[in-house]
């Protein structure tokens, strides 16, 4: 379950337009029912239960029940790992961001 | 930047699986010598009680950078380590954050058959500037890249002893 197979589930899950699509609706906002995610979508509802569950195996959509009511989040954790796995190590912007956010304090009038 | 109005919920939720104990996590998140080594810095001192006080304390690169010697405040509602720790959280840094009051933080702790889940969940209601500085909304005017920044950290410095990019 770790290392390299976290990371494939999370490639794999991103590798969808429709998943992609539910992670941006997420990302507009947050905590959507599946019925306000399938209203978004021409499919049906067991269509996207079914990315969904991919979503959360990957890690990257995770669901709580706030009363009746199973909402889910975008969790941007997996994504965020990658990113500092594989992007960072190929752009080399390894830039200070305390040294990023003086400058910007200081510029603050 | 734009903030989005017609959203409802303003709850944030981040979650990693970190390969190291639920004491060790619950550690890093409430001792000063754990949390001055990733995210922001700084050390915590808390009183691990409802009702107990949460401050942070500015790093030497945060005052120098012309931060309040507290960064952070707060007060625990539960604690029950390691596995769950619930308390109100408000951001100091500059007025107009300090200003939108206190917000409610819950670390989750699980241990799992693929490493130990932690959840944070922040309740951001009433708090647009801060739910955007926690989202990492700001990161590229190097504000940092909030809660998913600051535990994929978390993540590297426990699993190997090193911060990200180190």
């Amino acid at each position: 379950m770790h290392g390299v197979n976290d990371d494939d589930r999370v490639f794999k899950a991103l590798a969808d337009p429709t998943r992609r699509f539910l992670l941006d609706l997420l990302f507009t906002r947050d905590g959507r029912t599946l019925t306000e995610l399938e209203s978004e979508l021409e499919m049906t509802r067991f269509g996207v239960m079914k990315h969904l569950r991919v979503l959360e195996d990957a890690g990257l959509v995770v669901a709580r029940r706030k009363g009746r009511e199973k909402l889910h989040f975008l969790n941007p954790v997996p994504i965020r790992l990658i990113h500092d796995r594989w992007i960072d190590k190929y752009t080399e912007r390894h830039v200070s961001a305390l040294a990023e956010l003086k400058t910007e304090l200081e510029g603050t009038p | 930047m734009t903030i989005n109005t017609e959203s409802s919920v303003t709850t944030q939720i981040n979650r990693v699986y970190i390969r190291a104990t639920p004491e060790a996590i619950w550690d890093a998140i409430t001792k000063p010598e754990w949390t001055a080594k990733y995210g922001y810095g700084g050390g915590v001192e808390f009183d691990l009680r409802p009702g107990g006080a949460f401050r942070v304390h500015a790093s030497e690169e945060f005052l120098a950078a012309g931060a309040p010697e507290i960064v952070v405040d707060g007060e625990v509602i539960e604690a029950d380590p390691p596995r769950k720790l619930v308390q109100t959280w408000r951001m100091l840094m500059d007025p107009e954050l300090a200003s939108e009051g206190y917000t409610r933080l819950t670390h989750e702790i699980e241990p799992t058959d693929h490493g130990t889940k932690l959840t944070v969940i922040h309740e951001l209601e009433g708090a647009p500037r801060l739910a955007a500085l926690v989202a990492g909304k700001h990161e590229a005017e190097g504000a940092g890249g909030g809660w998913s920044w600051v535990l994929s950290d978390l993540k590297s410095v426990l699993e190997t002893g090193e911060r990200l990019g180190a």
